[in-house]
């Protein structure tokens, strides 16, 4: 029984090929080939190793502030007048986000494989802070690639960056956004293989990183498993994670994949909708499956497979992937993908500023927007838990440039 | 059953006691007209083998240069089915010279594998390098590909050791392309010794020939590298004199020359270095 139920798990992904289904894989260039090897055989060691883990976990509590706490939204639920609604509160952590879980977890590892220069990508600049922090926490020289567009867009956090004595280095190519950060970040550990180490934000990329990151971000799911039983004495009705890349989501997904009751929703960037051409960032919703930075999955990439470059009001989600391990959730149809536009997740983040006095992130805002949607058709005894998983103080110009005021 | 043109190239090399000269061309920069001329253009210029580029949005081992061409060639409609068209093209021309189709999994995995290989043998291609497809990945494309009788070329790079190197051969046919350097193309090579011992570490690894490719930017440099080399690849330095001749992103008269000329200089180099 015990072994039959592991056999259909959905929690055994990916294979030794770092295969979920026919996601994932190892999609890089020889080059690199090499380094994702030893990544694997040493985080496999680390994962087992009791003094590396201890370390961690005692920096998730004293440094990040772990475990972030479970928040009933009160007002929110009376004004919906549906299913009670929770706040997992990542946007308490330290930094902001999410991001930091992964972070402290890679860091560590690029220690324990004696790297001594750490280079990261990022979009809204959420990982390149949390990057750029655990860097100054461990005394390494740092570089953080940012597409020139997000570096105009995030300009808070391009500064923070900079602070924390990171080199943030704006990409031009394309249209300046993750995606191009990630091709540069990519051409720079391909030319500097020796010391430096890739710690990569979000749970897509080449096998292990995928596995990688879930297993870091999992805690997320693990705490909320533990408070949300405490609290109510069953588990949720509903999770509901905003989708970028997918590492907050597989995050809180990941532990309730086998409780069937449990129903998952992941909010992608539905842009401007998902009929205009190139105005979205939803790639399960919108895409198909194509192969990009170092693996295989959802992708929107046009007839001949060329990848376009995709559209969010939010920089966090403007990426034309997503992580193997969703794509492999979609088509198994464990988990409800859907696409948010910007004018929802504006509206959810003020909705949600004003009625809790919590500025989510606009990330997090698309996540809200599904759970306004939601609450409503459930049941007064039902539950939602939605990952906050980064706080809005970033966003406030972007807002204040959509809703016409200047600041 | 067509007769193995790779192979003969470099027999023919050998016969002559040189390495083979493998020019690079990006399919559809800045035009499908002009870049036909230029690889129409190479076997006359000293090419021995021809690598022909196809453009992908995301090129990520690629410097600012290869990637720019390609943006433009994909802004100018290039396709898959175009590039393909290309070397058609180029075949009925000329039958001996190898095609090596070069670029990323992606536009090849939309197109179908199976019906790309079909295309790409009826067009006349001899081989294919596909960057993102290391030997973990040898189903997706690398044994269909030597199924259907194209080479599939790998890459070697300095962080390929001895132990990796067997996993790497395996599979490998055709020729074996060193990578020089850990970088991106247009880099500059530094040192030709370390590449002239890992050359040598490869050459008593396999029967294949091994050609280098990567930061070869000179008649020196391909004097240098073509000593102890089979072959020698270039291409950013000839994207980039492409680059130069252009007029606001066009062809002028001088842009096909511009290329050639560089070819027959450093095809020269080829042949001075033994």
């Amino acid at each position: 029984m015990e072994n039959n139920n592991l056999r259909n798990s959905l929690k055994n992904g990916p294979d030794e090929n770092g295969n979920f289904g026919i996601f994932g894989g190892r999609f890089v260039a020889e080059t690199l080939m090499p380094l994702i090897l030893e990544l694997q055989s040493e985080y496999k060691k680390a994962k087992n190793d009791k003094a590396y883990q201890a370390e961690l976990s005692a920096l998730n509590s004293t440094y990040t502030g772990r475990p972030s706490p479970l928040y009933f939204a009160e007002r929110l639920t009376n004004e919906l007048n549906g299913a009670k609604i929770y706040f997992k509160r990542e946007e308490l952590n330290h930094t902001g986000s999410h991001k930091i879980n992964n972070c402290l977890g890679q860091i560590l590892l690029a220690k324990r494989m004696g790297r001594t220069r750490i280079i990261a990508e990022t979009g809204a600049g959420q990982h390149g802070v949390a990057t750029a922090t655990v860097c100054a926490r461990f005394g390494l020289p740092c570089v953080i690639y940012m597409g020139a567009t997000d570096v105009e867009r995030q300009a808070p956090n391009v500064f923070r960056m900079k602070l924390l004595g990171a080199e943030v280095v704006p990409v031009s190519a394309g249209a300046g956004t993750l995606k191009d950060a990630m091709n540069e970040a990519l051409r720079d550990w391909v030319t500097n293989v020796d010391d430096t180490y890739y710690l990569i934000g979000t749970a897509a990329g080449p096998h292990p990183y995928p596995a990688m990151v879930r297993d870091f971000q999992s805690i997320i799911g693990h705490e909320l498993r533990e408070q949300f039983l405490k609290v109510e004495g069953k588990l949720p009705d509903a999770i509901v994670a905003c989708i970028g890349g997918g590492s907050n989501a597989i995050g809180i997904f990941h532990t309730f994949l086998d409780d069937n009751e449990v129903k998952l929703y992941g909010a992608e960037a539905g842009g401007y909708g998902l009929d205009v051409e190139n105005g979205h960032a939803a790639s399960m919703s919108g895409g198909k499956p194509g192969v990009l930075h170092g693996n295989r999955t959802y992708l929107l990439q046009n007839e001949d497979g060329q990848i376009l470059e995709g559209h969010s009001i939010s920089a966090g989600l403007d990426y034309p992937g997503v992580g193997p391990e969703h794509s492999f959730l979609k088509d198994s149809g464990r988990v409800n993908y859907v696409p948010i536009t910007d004018k929802e997740a504006l509206e959810a983040f003020q909705i949600c500023t004003k009625l809790e006095g919590i500025i989510p992130a606009l990330e997090s805002a698309h996540g809200l927007a599904q759970v306004i949607k939601l609450a409503p058709t459930m049941d007064k005894e039902q539950t939602i838990v939605l990952n906050l998983s980064g706080r809005g103080d970033k966003d406030v110009e972007t807002v204040g440039k959509h809703l016409g005021v200047e600041l | 059953m067509s007769e193995n043109r790779i192979k003969k190239a470099f027999e023919k090399c050998k016969h002559e006691n040189r390495a083979a000269f493998m020019p690079f061309v990006s399919a559809g920069y800045p035009d499908i007209k002009t870049s036909q001329a230029i690889m129409d253009g190479f076997p006359q210029a000293g090419a021995d083998i021809i690598e022909v580029g196809m453009p992908f949005s995301d090129p990520m081992a690629d410097g600012p240069i290869v990637e720019a061409a390609g943006h433009v060639a994909l802004k100018n409609g290039q396709t898959l089915q175009k590039t393909l068209n290309m070397v058609a093209s180029f075949r009925q021309k000329d039958s001996e010279t190898p095609i090596i189709l070069m670029g990323y999994y992606n536009p090849i995995y939309i197109f179908g594998v199976d019906n790309f290989l079909d295309e790409a043998k009826k067009a006349g291609v001899d081989g294919l390098i596909v960057v993102d497809l290391p030997s973990e990945e040898d189903g997706e494309l690398c044994l269909p590909a030597l199924k259907a009788n194209i080479d599939f070329i790998r890459l070697t790079t300095p962080t390929t050791n001895d132990e990796r190197l067997k996993t790497v051969l395996k599979n490998s046919s055709g020729f074996i392309y060193y990578v020089s350097i850990t970088g991106i193309t247009g880099s500059k090579i530094t040192n030709y010794d370390k590449v002239e011992k890992a050359v040598k570490r490869i050459k008593s690894q396999t029967e294949l020939p091994v050609c280098v490719g990567f930061g070869i930017k000179t008649a020196d440099d391909a004097k240098a590298i073509g000593k102890h080399a089979d072959g020698v690849v270039i291409a950013s330095v000839l994207i980039k004199a492409l680059g130069d001749s252009l007029e606001n992103e066009k062809a002028t008269k001088q842009s096909v020359n511009s290329v050639l000329e560089i070819v027959r200089s450093l095809a020269k180099g080829v042949r001075q270095a033994r």
